[in-house]
C-alpha cells in the first residue's frame, strides 16, 4: 500500500502523506495553495462557486483512448478522491503567453461576468462541456447547455450573457489543453500503480483499497469505517454539521466496482460507477429514464455522486431508488466472502436503517431489461426544475398482456419514510385494462398508501395531490394523445434585439 | 463593429449608439453646458467612453480568478478567524451561557460577548439603538449573533462554536404578519399615510367596487460572496477594516461605536464585492464590527468569512408583505378609488424597515394615476431575520399591490388588463398626473412604453392565439402578461442625495479616479471610468479606478436606490471638469491660443492647430505647477419630502420600462416554464448599454425568481429552513426565458440633468418579473373560463399554483353543476 496521494495540479506533480483524509479539496486549493480563484459559495455543491476540473483516462466505452474532462465541486470533493486524476483549476487555464482561453475570451467579450464571484466556476463547466461537446454526436443544443451550466448559480447576469458566451466559446478555436492530450495520458497513465493507499492523520485514517477483497477486509478490520464514493452527501456532513470521521475508505477507484456489464437481461452497475457514466447504459435499457437522469442533480454532482451511493444512504428522497424500484432493480452486496443478492425495494426497512450489515458494502445494482410491453416514466417534481431535491419522485412500470395491466409497479419517494411502492393503487390497476376506470381507482386508492409529511419543499396535501395526478399524467402520456409535459428547449432559440 | 481585440467590441447592434446623436442631444438639452467645455463641437468621442458599450473594468480578471474578494487578499500575518454563535430560540430570555468547552477547545484564542464591547453594543444603521451587536440578556430571533469565537483557524472556530451551552427561557414569539397583528402589532418605525382626496368616501360611490387582500413573500439576497470582512489594527488605535460592504461609511462610522474611537482613526475599503442586492448596505456592519473588536482586543487581523447558511440565517432579507386592498372602478375599467394597507414583516429591530415601507407606499400606484386615494404601511416587529435593503427597496411589493388591483378590475370588467393599465395610466400634464405623495408625474411615458411593445411583440395576436390553445389543452395551460414600471430615482431621505469622487493625473499622463460608489458587479466602476474616458478622450487603459475608500472620499452614501452612477458619476465629472477647466486655462495660455480653441480627442489635446499628446499636455502643465488632482461633489436638486404631511417630491424622475412575458403552466404539478420574454427598458441616454441591458436581464430574471421558486419558510418555532442554495432555490440557467428579448428605449434621454442624460437602472427592471406572475395567473384563469380573478400570491411556486388550480377547477365545477347559479 502507498502511503501517499498523489495529482497532477496544472502542471504541478502533488505528493502528499499528511492529509486530514476529510479536508476538501476548496480548503485545501485555497488555503493551503493559494489558489483563490475557486471560490466558496455555499460549501454544499450546490452554487458551482468552487467548480474544478478532474480529467482521467477513460477506456472503457470503445477501448481508444480519450480522456474524461469531469467538472465537480471542489467544496465536497475530499481531497484524497483526487489521487491519481489531473485536475485543473481557474488559474491553469490561461496560456503560458497570458491568452486567454476561448471560454474566458468569450465570457469577457459577452458580458457574461458582472460581480465576478461565481465566474471562475462558470468558466470551469464551460470549459469541461466544451470538451464534452466535441465528443457529442449532432449539434449542442441549448438543453444540453442548460444542463452543462445547471449546477452553476449566477445571480447577476440573468444567465443570458453567459450561453451567448457559451456558443461562443463552442465555435472558437482549440485550446492550450488540445496540444497537451498525450502529456496528460501519460502523466495519468505513470500514477496508475494498481496498489491502494492508505494513511494515518492526528485527523483520522484514510484508505483506498485497491479492489474488492481490499475492501471487504477494511471493513471487516473496522465496520465503522465510512464508506465514501461520491462524497455529495458525505461531504456535508463534515462541512455543514461538524462531524468527525475517523476512518475513510474511498471506494471511487476500485476496478471491481467501476464496472458496467450489460447482457439481454440487463445491466449491471457497479458501487463506483457515477451517475454521468450510468445514464447511458440504463438509458439504453429503458430510455424513459432519460428524462429524470438530467433533473437527479446537475452535472458537477452527477460527475461524483454514484448510483449506488443514492441508494445507500438510504435517504426518502433519493430519486434512484424510486426510479430503480420500479425498474425492479436487485442489489448486490458483499460481507467478507459472502455474497448476496436481494430485491432492492427490501433494501429500506425504515427511516435510517436498511438491509445491509456494518461492514457489508454494495457491489452493484442490477437493473432487468424491460418486458415487452412495458409502459414506464420517471417523474420528479421539485420546486425549481434543475438542481433541486424532489418534493415527490415516481417511477411507474405497467406490463400490459391482452389489453389488461399484468403487473404494476408504483414507487414514489418523498411520500413515505423509506422509497416504497404503493401497494393499494397497484392492486387497484392490476388486471385491468389501462383506461380512465383503472386510473380513477388507483388515484383514489393513493391515500390509503402514503401519509406524506409536510415539509419545505411541500405539504402534505400537494404531495398526495401530486402522486395522484402524476397517474393522471402517466394514463394520458401512455393510453391518450396529449403530451402533457412542458416542452424542452431544444435549439438555439434564443434571440437578442438591441 | 467587430475588432476582436477592442475591449468594446460588442458584436452586431449591440452599440445602437451614435455620437451624433449623443452630442446633439447634449447640446439641445443639457444644462452641464453651462460648465465651460469645448465649445468645437461636434467632437469625435474616444470609443467606449461614456454614453457608449464598454467591458466590465474587472472581466478579465472576474474570468481568470484573480479578481480579489475580502477573503481572497493576501493574509496578514498572525491573522485570526471568527466564527459567531448564534440563538436557537426566535424569543427567549438567556439564563446562563457556559462557555467554558468554546474557550478550551483547540486553537481559541478569544470568546468575544457583549461585555468585551469597550463602546457601544449598538449597530442600528438607522440611529434606533434597537441592535445590539450581541445578544445580552435577550434573543429576538433565531439565529440572533450571541457570542464570537476567535480562532487560528476558521475550521477550530466553527468547531469550538458547537460547543456552547446555552439555556434559554422561552418568551412569545411572533413569526409574521398575522402573528404580530394579533399580538397587538407593535410597530418597528412610524406608519405612514399618504393620501389625496378622499378615499374612504369616494370608494362607496364608485360604480364597482372590489376589495380582498394577497401576500407578496420575501426573497434572500443570495449575492454568490457571502458577508466578509478582515480587520487590521494599525498604531495608536487605528483599525483598517476590508468589508464586503455597499456602505462604507457606514460601516466605519459602527466600527467607531463599537470600539468608541473617533472616526479619523478608522478607515474601510472595498474593491468589489461578489454581489450586494441590498444585502450588504447595512448586514455587512456586524461582521466588520465583529472583526475590529477582535483585532482591537487582540492586537492582530482578524477575518470574518460567514458560512452560506449562517449568513442566511442571521441576515435580514427583503420584506414579504399582506397588503389588504379596496379598489372602487366604473365599467370602462377606469379606477376612482383606491384605500390599500400594506404591513410587512420587518423582524427584530428597525434596520431600514422604514424607509422601505415608505417606498411600498410611494410605489404602490406603480404607474396609474388613482383619483382618491389613501395607503398606509405597517412596518410590523416580528422575531425574525431583520429584513432590510433589497434591489427595489419595497418599491415591488407596493407594485405587486398596484398590479393586483388592475386584474381585480380586469377580471371584474372583462377587459384586457392591458387596457385596465392603459386607461389607468399617469397623464402628464394634465390633472391625472398627480402621485398619492403630491408629485406631479411630469414624464409619464408608460402607456407609450406599453403600446409600444405590445405592437413589437405581437402581444393582442398572442393573446388570442394562446386562448385558443388553452381551450383546446386539458392540462398544459400559456398565460401572457404585460407590465408596466414607472420607479422613481433618488434617496427617500435627502441627505443621502449627495456624492463625493477624486481624480488625480499622474505627470505620465494616467488617471486614476475614485469615488464614493462601491462596486458590487452592477458595472458602476465602469461606468466612472468612462465617464473619464469621454472627458479626457482617453483610452481605458489610461484610467485606473481604485477600492472604495473611506479615507479618500468620505462621508459617503450607501451604494444603494440605485443611485450609484447618477449620485457619483456627476462628483466624478464635477472633480474632472475642475481638472480640465485648469488644463484648457493653461494650455490656452501656454500654447497662445483662446480657451474654445483647446478640445480633449482621442487623437490628443488640440490648441488650435496644435496636437498635443495628452502625456506632454500633463507634463507641461506639471512644470507649470498646475494642480492636477481634485475632488468632486454633487447634491441632487429639486428634491424634497416631509413625511409629517406626506407630500413633497422625494424623486427627481422616474426610470420607466415595460414587460411581457409568457409562460406555460402544467395543472396536474403546478410546474412552470417562462416560454418568452420582451422588454423595453427606459434607462435614459444609456451611460453603457451593453452594461444596462446585463442589469435588466439580471434583474428580470431575480424578479421572476422572487415571484416563482423563491421561497423562505420558518418553522413554527422561528429557525429559518431555507438557510443554503439546497433548500432556497434562486433561478437556475433553466429557468430563465426561453426566448428573452431585452431592448432599451433608443432616443430618450433623461429630461432630468443627470450624468449624460442617463437614467439610474439599478432597481427598476427587477419590476420586470411581474409579468411572469401575472402570466402564470392568466394561464390559472383559464381553468375558471377567465371569468374569475386567480387571485395568485406570490411566490408562485408548483404548490401555489397547484393550489390555485384546484380553487378555480372547484369554482368552474360549481359554476358548471345543475341547479347552482
Amino acid at each position: 500500500m502507498r502511503d501517499t496521494i498523489r495529482f497532477w495540479l496544472g502542471d504541478e506533480y502533488i505528493v502528499l502523506d499528511d492529509v486530514p483524509p476529510a479536508m476538501t479539496a476548496l480548503d485545501w486549493l485555497r488555503e493551503k495553495r493559494g489558489r483563490t480563484g475557486t471560490k466558496e459559495g455555499c460549501n454544499e455543491g450546490d452554487c458551482g462557486a468552487c467548480t474544478i476540473i478532474t480529467v482521467r483516462r477513460n477506456t472503457s466505452a470503445t477501448g481508444t483512448e480519450d480522456l474524461a474532462w469531469s467538472a465537480v465541486n471542489a467544496c465536497i470533493q475530499f481531497l484524497p478522491m483526487l489521487d491519481g486524476a489531473q485536475v485543473y483549476t481557474v488559474e491553469d487555464l490561461r496560456a503560458p503567453s497570458g491568452a486567454l482561453h476561448p471560454v474566458q475570451t468569450a465570457m469577457v467579450e459577452q458580458h457574461g461576468s458582472q460581480c465576478g464571484f461565481c465566474t471562475p466556476g462558470f468558466v470551469m463547466s464551460m470549459v469541461a462541456f466544451r470538451k464534452r461537446a466535441e465528443t457529442k454526436n449532432g449539434p449542442v443544443t441549448d438543453t444540453d447547455i442548460d444542463d452543462a451550466l445547471a449546477g452553476n448559480l449566477c445571480r447577476c447576469t440573468g444567465y443570458a450573457p453567459i450561453i451567448r458566451a457559451m456558443r461562443q466559446a463552442l465555435n472558437a478555436g482549440p485550446d492550450r489543453f488540445d496540444a497537451e492530450t498525450a502529456k496528460i495520458i501519460r502523466r495519468l497513465a505513470e500514477m496508475e500503480s494498481g496498489a491502494g493507499v492508505s494513511i494515518s492523520t492526528d485527523a483520522g485514517r484514510l484508505t483506498i483499497p485497491a479492489s474488492t477483497d481490499e475492501l471487504a477486509a477494511t471493513l471487516h478490520a473496522d465496520p465503522a469505517a465510512r464508506i465514501v464514493a461520491g462524497a455529495t452527501d458525505v461531504g456535508l456532513w463534515v462541512t455543514k454539521l461538524g462531524r468527525t470521521l475517523t476512518h475513510i475508505v474511498f471506494i471511487g477507484r476500485i476496478p471491481e466496482l467501476r464496472h458496467i456489464e450489460t447482457t439481454a437481461e440487463g445491466v449491471t452497475i457497479g458501487a463506483a460507477i457515477t451517475w454521468s457514466e450510468a445514464e447511458a447504459p440504463l438509458c439504453a435499457i429503458q430510455p424513459e429514464m432519460r428524462d429524470t437522469f438530467r433533473r437527479v442533480a446537475a452535472c458537477p454532482v452527477r460527475n461524483s455522486a454514484t448510483l449506488c451511493g443514492n441508494i445507500a444512504n438510504g435517504s426518502p428522497i433519493g430519486d434512484g431508488p424510486p426510479l430503480l424500484i420500479a425498474a425492479n432493480a436487485e442489489l448486490l452486496l458483499r460481507k467478507g466472502d459472502q455474497k448476496r443478492r436481494i430485491s432492492l425495494e427490501k433494501f429500506f426497512i425504515e427511516y435510517g436503517v436498511q438491509d445491509r450489515a456494518p461492514d457489508e458494502f454494495i457491489e452493484a445494482v442490477f437493473v432487468p431489461a424491460p418486458k415487452e410491453g412495458t409502459l414506464f416514466r420517471g417523474y420528479k417534481i421539485s420546486k425549481r426544475f434543475d438542481q433541486d431535491i424532489s418534493a415527490v419522485m415516481a417511477g411507474f412500470s405497467l406490463t400490459l398482456r391482452d389489453g389488461c395491466i399484468r403487473t404494476a409497479r408504483l414507487a414514489f419517494g418523498g411520500m413515505a419514510a423509506i422509497p416504497k411502492r404503493a401497494a393499494a393503487a397497484e392492486a387497484a390497476l392490476t388486471g385491468r385494462p389501462w383506461d380512465e376506470a383503472a386510473l380513477a381507482a388507483a388515484r383514489d386508492a393513493i391515500s390509503q398508501d402514503f401519509t406524506p409529511l409536510s415539509d419545505l419543499r411541500a405539504s402534505a396535501w400537494y404531495r398526495l395531490e401530486v402522486a395522484r395526478n402524476l397517474l393522471t399524467r402517466f394514463h394520458a402520456e401512455t393510453a391518450g394523445p396529449e403530451p402533457v409535459r412542458l416542452s424542452v428547449r431544444t435549439s438555439c432559440e434564443e434571440t437578442l434585439h438591441v | 463593429m467587430s475588432d476582436p481585440d477592442s475591449p468594446f467590441d460588442l458584436g452586431a447592434g449591440m452599440a445602437g449608439l451614435s455620437t451624433e446623436v449623443i452630442d446633439g442631444t447634449e447640446a439641445e438639452t443639457s444644462a452641464l453646458n453651462a460648465r465651460p467645455a469645448p465649445q468645437n463641437a461636434p467632437l469625435k468621442l474616444v470609443k467606449g467612453g461614456a454614453s457608449q458599450p464598454l467591458r466590465h473594468e474587472s472581466g478579465v480578471l472576474h474570468v481568470s480568478g484573480t479578481a480579489a474578494y475580502i477573503d481572497d487578499l493576501p493574509e496578514p500575518k498572525g491573522l485570526l478567524h471568527l466564527a459567531p454563535g448564534l440563538s436557537t430560540k426566535a424569543s427567549a430570555r438567556i439564563l446562563s451561557m457556559d462557555l467554558e468547552a468554546v474557550r478550551a477547545a483547540p486553537g481559541i484564542v478569544l470568546v468575544l460577548t457583549a461585555d468585551d464591547i469597550p463602546g457601544h453594543n449598538d449597530v442600528s444603521p438607522v440611529g434606533k439603538h434597537d441592535e445590539p451587536l450581541l445578544a445580552t440578556d435577550t434573543v429576538s430571533y433565531y439565529g440572533q449573533m450571541i457570542f464570537a469565537v476567535v480562532a487560528e483557524t476558521r475550521a477550530q472556530a466553527r468547531a469550538a462554536v458547537r460547543l456552547a451551552k446555552i439555556i434559554y427561557e422561552d418568551l412569545p414569539a411572533v413569526l409574521d404578519v398575522a402573528q404580530a397583528r394579533a399580538a397587538g402589532g407593535e410597530l418597528v418605525w412610524r406608519s405612514l399615510t399618504l393620501s389625496r382626496g378622499d378615499a374612504p368616501a369616494a370608494l362607496p360611490k364608485a360604480p364597482r367596487r372590489v376589495s380582498g387582500s394577497l401576500s407578496v413573500g420575501g426573497q434572500e439576497h443570495f449575492y454568490l460572496e457571502g458577508q466578509a470582512a478582515m480587520a487590521m489594527p494599525g498604531e495608536d488605535g487605528e483599525m483598517r477594516v476590508w468589508s464586503s460592504t455597499q456602505h462604507p461609511t457606514e460601516t466605519q462610522l459602527m466600527v467607531t461605536h463599537v470600539l468608541d474611537c473617533p472616526g479619523a482613526l478608522v478607515t474601510v475599503e472595498v474593491r468589489r464585492m461578489g454581489g450586494g442586492f441590498g444585502g450588504k448596505e447595512t448586514q455587512a456592519n456586524g461582521p466588520a464590527c465583529l472583526t475590529a473588536l477582535a483585532a482591537s482586543i487582540t492586537g492582530r487581523a482578524a477575518k470574518l468569512r460567514l458560512d452560506r447558511d449562517d449568513d442566511m440565517t442571521i441576515t435580514g432579507k427583503r420584506h414579504d408583505f399582506v397588503i389588504d386592498y379596496d379598489v372602487g372602478f366604473d365599467d370602462e375599467g377606469r379606477i376612482h378609488a383606491v384605500d390599500m394597507v400594506l404591513a410587512a414583516r420587518c423582524g427584530w429591530s428597525a434596520d431600514l424597515s422604514g424607509p422601505v415601507t415608505d417606498r411600498a407606499l410611494f410605489h404602490a400606484d406603480n404607474a396609474y394615476y388613482y383619483p382618491d386615494v389613501r395607503l398606509r404601511s405597517e412596518p410590523l416587529k416580528t422575531n425574525t431575520q431583520s429584513n432590510t435593503a433589497y434591489r427595489g427597496f419595497g418599491g415591488p411589493q407596493g407594485i405587486v399591490g398596484a398590479e393586483r388591483l388592475i386584474e381585480e378590475i380586469a377580471y371584474a370588467t372583462g377587459l384586457d388588463p392591458l387596457d385596465v393599465r392603459l386607461r389607468n395610466a399617469y397623464e402628464s400634464g394634465t390633472t391625472r398626473d398627480l402621485t398619492p405623495y403630491h408629485m406631479n408625474v411630469e414624464d409619464s411615458i408608460a402607456a407609450d412604453l406599453m403600446k409600444t411593445l405590445a405592437e413589437d411583440c405581437d402581444y393582442r395576436k398572442r393573446r388570442e392565439d394562446i386562448r385558443a390553445f388553452n381551450a383546446k389543452s386539458r392540462f398544459i395551460r400559456r398565460g401572457i402578461a404585460l407590465t408596466p414600471v414607472k420607479f422613481g430615482i433618488a434617496f427617500t431621505a435627502t441627505h443621502y442625495n449627495q456624492a463625493g469622487a477624486l481624480v488625480h493625473i499622474y505627470t505620465d499622463g494616467s488617471v486614476q479616479v475614485n469615488h464614493g460608489g462601491c462596486e458590487m458587479g452592477q458595472g458602476l466602476h465602469t461606468k466612472m471610468v468612462q465617464i473619464v474616458m469621454r472627458e479626457f478622450a482617453l483610452e481605458a487603459d489610461r484610467v485606473r479606478i481604485t477600492a472604495t475608500n473611506t479615507g479618500k472620499v468620505p462621508n459617503t452614501s450607501a451604494t444603494a436606490a440605485s443611485s450609484g452612477a447618477d449620485l457619483n458619476g456627476m462628483a466624478v465629472l464635477d472633480a474632472v471638469t475642475k481638472i480640465k477647466d485648469r488644463l484648457i486655462m493653461f494650455a490656452a495660455e501656454h500654447w497662445s491660443v483662446t480657451e474654445k480653441e483647446i478640445a480633449f480627442t482621442p487623437d490628443g489635446v488640440k490648441a488650435g492647430d496644435t496636437l498635443i499628446p495628452f502625456p506632454d499636455l500633463i507634463k507641461a502643465a506639471y512644470f507649470a505647477r498646475i494642480s492636477l488632482s481634485s475632488n468632486g461633489f454633487y447634491k441632487t436638486p429639486k428634491i424634497h419630502w416631509n413625511p409629517d404631511t406626506g407630500r413633497g417630491r422625494p424623486f427627481l424622475y422616474f426610470a420607466y420600462g415595460a414587460a411581457c412575458s409568457e409562460v406555460a403552466v402544467d395543472t396536474l404539478t403546478g410546474e412552470m416554464q417562462i416560454e418568452r420574454v420582451d422588454i423595453l427598458h427606459d434607462a435614459g441616454q444609456s451611460l453603457n448599454p451593453a452594461i444596462d441591458i446585463g442589469q435588466v436581464e439580471g434583474a428580470f430574471v431575480q424578479g421572476a425568481g422572487w415571484l416563482t421558486t423563491e421561497e423562505l419558510v420558518w418553522d413554527a418555532a422561528g429557525r429559518l429552513r431555507t438557510h443554503a442554495p439546497s433548500t432556497y432555490k434562486i433561478p437556475g440557467c433553466s429557468d430563465r426565458p426561453r426566448i428573452f428579448n431585452v431592448r432599451l428605449l433608443e432616443n430618450a434621454p433623461n429630461r432630468e440633468d443627470s450624468i449624460f442624460r442617463s437614467k439610474a437602472v439599478g432597481e427598476p427592471p427587477f419590476v420586470h418579473g411581474l409579468s411572469v406572475l401575472h402570466a402564470i395567473s392568466d394561464a390559472l384563469a383559464s381553468l375558471n373560463h377567465y371569468r374569475t380573478c386567480p387571485r395568485l400570491d406570490a411566490p408562485a411556486t408548483p404548490e401555489t399554483i397547484l393550489r390555485c388550480a384546484d380553487r378555480l377547477r372547484k369554482t368552474a365545477e360549481a359554476h358548471a353543476a345543475p341547479g347552482t347559479a
